[in-house]
């Protein structure tokens, strides 16, 4: 029980996938120009994440193990772009302007590198079954946690007084870098 | 290789099934981002943005067909709130499509010969009247849409702007003060 | 049994200056030539005129009719002539002029006869209807017609809250109204008590006033009535309507709700004074206490006939000194600069005062918000104004209405200690009239929408009417071809024969036809007309019969 919790906490803040590992800048800059679509786009993400996980150990150990090691990367794309596919049938017919709203991200979550990048990095650290998923879901909860503190920060800056060289994108990664060193306080939090 | 080939066409036939499978199940079969558009158009029917009323525009800009920036009654305001429903950046009003300040119609009914043709004009039936009979505008429901002024034979319709009175006047954007620097 | 008054959050303690208007008593100001009294005094839908320019009219004679449910009336100050009825300037916050009749004073200052009514026989409803008659509304600023305050429907009201706070600054004329008229207050308080059915009566009073409070105390107590009268320690803005409602009952009103909703009217004592006079004497509002200070000559209050130009307001008040910089209608926290000295004293003007640099120094520059939170500490709706004002001034109205803008009484608590000189009341009426107007636009917008369906609908229909009648005509035709050509259709045969016959019935009626003027005229004239006609015929100008007969079936 003790080691998901530290898989948790670990991939949520220590290790955050888009803080310290740099990975899913894509919609992380992309969707965070509003606070609803964010917390959208990051339980779409978690839904796919986990579920991305789960399967791909599945694959990975049971049908192609070390002699068909080769094909992970590849039917691991396949089995994200299939998990995306259905999501996004699903919110287009649960949410159609959330469905706008997430545009091109949508489909995007494809390639987005943080779904590829947890299954791959489950494999590299020889996680079980239930540990890959418990990976799976800390590292979307910690995309989601920055997500959703980033476009919360993003919806004040916009009412707020930027000198004009620094509006749009520039004040966004400024903040976005402020916040990555932040999330480097919690180093050390889990010995 | 045999091998490789048959689990990675074992991984497609599996989920080409549940793709399949949702497609069905999850079908749209109307796109209520139309009715969520129209409701930020301001109704004028006035036609400016190249279609037959506001309904039809929303659903070419649900469909992708006709951009944000179209709708001159709606202004710059209203370009901001679609841009804000459908995600993208708001942007300009189009090339001539400059907003005015809101007007209504106004029949000089001493020229009015009671054709009628402005009645079938207004999208909205905001004109009184009958067949040789005086014609006159419901003020309060005429958007300003200008259609009725084309058919008019004698030339008797005009625009009046709406001037702003005590009871629809607004406040003002405070002054904001600057220091003065020597 | 005492009710101890509770405590509001926030709230601000500036400085009085009640001293410089409230030692002297309340002075009647002098017959004047010319009132110009404005038909939109009060909340609501503005009078209609019903007087005509040169038409004479009598002290307490209707000049502007209640139109609509929210309205009320207008009442001609003093009896004269009508000269004018015309946009001219009035105390409103934009500078722009309104409707207002303009009446020239004859001097005599002759009433109508008015009606004084046995309220304690009259029941609710006709009582209603008269103070509607008589163009009452709220005193206390607010100017909402009183008659509607006046109804227990739809929420039964337990308790009557009189207000005579009189919070903000500079203000004296409730106080000096209660020391002089406490019988008069208490005796209007009854009759509203009876108009609302409700049990207990409460009067607020700011306890900077204690000669308010013992006139009023002994005013009660020498009418036999149970009205509580309770000193309230001074602070603004205890004089709010929710403020004042809390204080003395502790019941907090619900966001964007009125204090009706949990039971409870809150009336101002002036209201109560005007009310007595217009059921004791049947008097209509034609005249209310205002309070003149600041940079004058002699402040004080005056008893001012509705429709006073203020300058002659001020005149009376000794005019002001050198050095004035501008007016201000009603208090300093909440009032407005006044653009036009020749605006008239509506309902609405409580106190005018006349500023000068050193007591009303010129608002410093703004300084960024730096988000210190004084003004939340001292909201007395307990909003956070920082934050409204972040996205007022940002044009984010939607937002800032999400923190709850709407609930922002506008008393100027936060804009009087920000210590950046925001002027965050105005960022905040301005985001309120956006949002409103916005709202305006979205009601026109659906009711066009629907206007637009219905006739895109009627057009679809009267279509397809149309379409079906052709088809059953065409269908008809067929039908009778083919009798005709069986050679046996009665049906066609009668409508031919009937159609025949109208024909020559309308060809006889023409030939027969005559002008109808010259039927009652002496046979001398007849005689003239039937030889001209004649002559016409034998010169073929006239058509004959059997020219305009249509021949042609």
């Amino acid at each position: 029980m003790e080691t998901y919790f530290f898989i948790l906490i670990g991939t949520v803040f220590v290790n955050n996938i888009v803080m310290s590992k740099i990975l899913g800048l894509c919609p992380f800059m992309g969707v965070s120009r509003k606070l609803e679509t964010s917390i959208a786009m990051g339980a779409a993400t978690t839904f796919v994440l986990t579920l991305a996980s789960g399967i791909s150990y599945l694959i990975d150990t049971y049908l192609l193990g070390e002699a068909l090691a080769y094909l992970r990367t590849l039917s691991f794309i396949v089995v994200i772009a299939g998990i995306v596919g259905f999501t996004e049938m699903f919110i287009k017919k649960n949410s159609p302007v959330l469905f706008r709203v997430l545009g091109i991200y949508l489909p995007l979550i494809t390639t987005n590198c943080a779904v590829l990048g947890i299954p791959l990095l489950n494999v590299a650290e020889r996680h079980d079954f239930v540990e890959s998923l418990f990976f799976g879901l800390g590292g979307a909860l910690g995309f989601t946690l920055v997500l959703v503190l980033f476009a919360a920060m993003r919806e004040r800056l916009e009412a707020a007084d930027v000198p004009a060289p620094f509006r749009g994108a520039s004040i966004a990664m400024i903040t976005a870098g402020l916040m990555s060193l932040a999330f480097m306080g919690f180093a050390g939090l889990i010995k | 290789m045999l091998e490789a080939i048959l689990v990675m066409a074992g991984i497609a036939l599996v989920l080409g099934g549940v793709l399949g499978w949702a497609a069905i199940r999850y079908r749209v079969e109307e796109d209520p981002l139309v009715e969520k558009i129209d409701a930020i158009l301001p109704q004028t029917q006035c036609g400016q943005c190249g279609f037959p009323g506001c309904k039809p525009y929303a659903e070419a800009i649900a469909k992708g067909e006709a951009d944000i920036n179209q709708c001159p009654p709606g202004g710059e305001d209203g370009v901001r709130r679609l841009a804000e429903l459908l995600g993208v950046e708001p942007k300009p009003l189009g090339e001539g499509l400059e907003p005015k300040p809101r007007a209504i119609a106004v029949i000089d009914e001493n020229l009015c010969i009671g054709c009628t043709l402005c009645i079938q004009a207004c999208p909205v039936d905001a004109i009184m009247g009958a067949a040789k009979q005086m014609h006159t505008i419901i003020a309060d429901q005429c958007t300003g849409c200008e259609l009725c002024l084309p058919p008019c034979p004698v030339d008797c319709i005009h625009m009046e702007v709406v001037k702003e009175d005590v009871a629809s006047w607004k406040w003002r954007y405070p002054v904001h003060m600057m220091k003065r620097v020597a | 049994m005492t009710r101890r008054p509770r405590h509001f959050p926030g709230g601000i303690h500036p400085d009085q200056h009640k001293a410089e208007s409230n030692a002297t008593p309340i002075a009647t100001m002098p017959l004047l030539p010319r009132y110009v009294v404005p038909l939109r005094q009060h909340i609501g839908t503005a009078a209609r005129a019903c007087v005509e320019v040169g038409e004479r009219v009598l002290r307490g004679q209707p000049v502007g009719l209640a139109e609509g449910y929210v309205s009320t009336g207008a009442h001609a100050p003093t009896s004269g002539t009508v000269v004018a009825v015309e946009a001219r300037a009035v105390p409103h916050p934009s500078g722009l002029f309104d409707t207002c009749v303009v009446i020239d004073a004859d001097g005599e200052d002759r009433a109508v006869e008015f009606q004084p009514l046995a309220w304690r026989e009259l029941d609710p409803s006709a009582l209603r209807n008269r103070v509607r008659e008589l163009g009452l509304a709220g005193l206390g600023g607010a100017v909402f017609p009183s008659y509607i305050k006046l109804n227990p429907a739809p929420q039964p009201i337990h308790t009557l809250i009189v207000n005579g706070a009189e919070c903000e600054p500079w203000i004296t004329c409730d106080d000096r109204l209660m020391r002089e008229r406490a019988p008069e207050i208490v005796e209007g308080i009854a009759v509203m008590r009876h108009a609302l059915g409700c049990a207990t009566v409460l009067i607020g009073v700011e306890d900077n006033k204690p000669e308010a409070i013992t006139a009023l105390r002994a005013a009660v107590a020498a009418a036999g009535a149970d009205f509580e009268v309770i000193a309230l320690p001074t602070r603004y803005p205890s004089g709010g309507g929710k403020q004042i409602t809390y204080l003395l009952t502790g019941v907090e009103t619900p966001t964007g709700g009125r204090s009706t909703d949990v039971g409870i009217q809150v009336f101002n004592v002036g209201t109560a004074y005007a009310l007595q006079r217009a059921v004791t004497r049947g008097e209509p509002l034609i005249s209310r206490v205002v309070t003149v200070t600041g940079h004058v000559a002699r402040p004080g209050n005056f008893e001012t006939r509705i429709g006073t130009p203020i300058n002659d307001l001020l005149a009376a008040a000794g005019g002001a000194l050198a050095g004035a910089s501008g007016e201000i209608v009603g208090g300093p926290l909440m009032g407005f600069a006044l653009m036009d000295l020749a605006a008239p004293v509506t309902k609405a003007v409580n106190c005018v005062i006349v500023k000068n640099p050193s007591q009303f120094p010129p608002r410093p520059v703004d300084l960024p918000c730096i988000r210190c939170g004084a003004c939340a500490r001292a909201c007395p709706a307990g909003l956070q104004p920082f934050e409204m004002y972040w996205y007022s001034r940002a044009r984010d109205f939607g937002r800032a209405q999400g923190y709850d803008l709407f609930d922002c009484i506008e008393c100027g608590a936060c804009a009087y200690v920000c210590p950046s000189h925001i002027p965050l009341v105005d960022y905040f009426r301005h985001a309120k009239s956006e949002i409103w107007e916005r709202e305006r636009e979205k009601s026109n917008a659906d009711q066009a929408r629907q206007r637009h369906e219905f006739k895109t609908f009627r057009l679809e229909r009267e279509k397809r009417e149309k379409a079906e009648k052709f088809a059953k005509a065409a269908e008809q035709t067929k039908a009778a071809a083919n009798a005709v050509e069986t050679g046996a259709d009665p049906e066609a045969e009668r409508k031919k024969a009937i159609l025949h016959a109208a024909l020559e019935r309308a060809k006889k009626a023409k030939e027969t036809v005559t002008p109808k003027n010259t039927d009652n005229l002496p046979p001398a004239i007849q005689g003239e007309i039937a030889e001209i006609e004649a002559r016409r015929r034998a010169a073929g100008l006239a058509d004959t019969p059997e020219k305009t007969g249509n021949d042609t079936p």
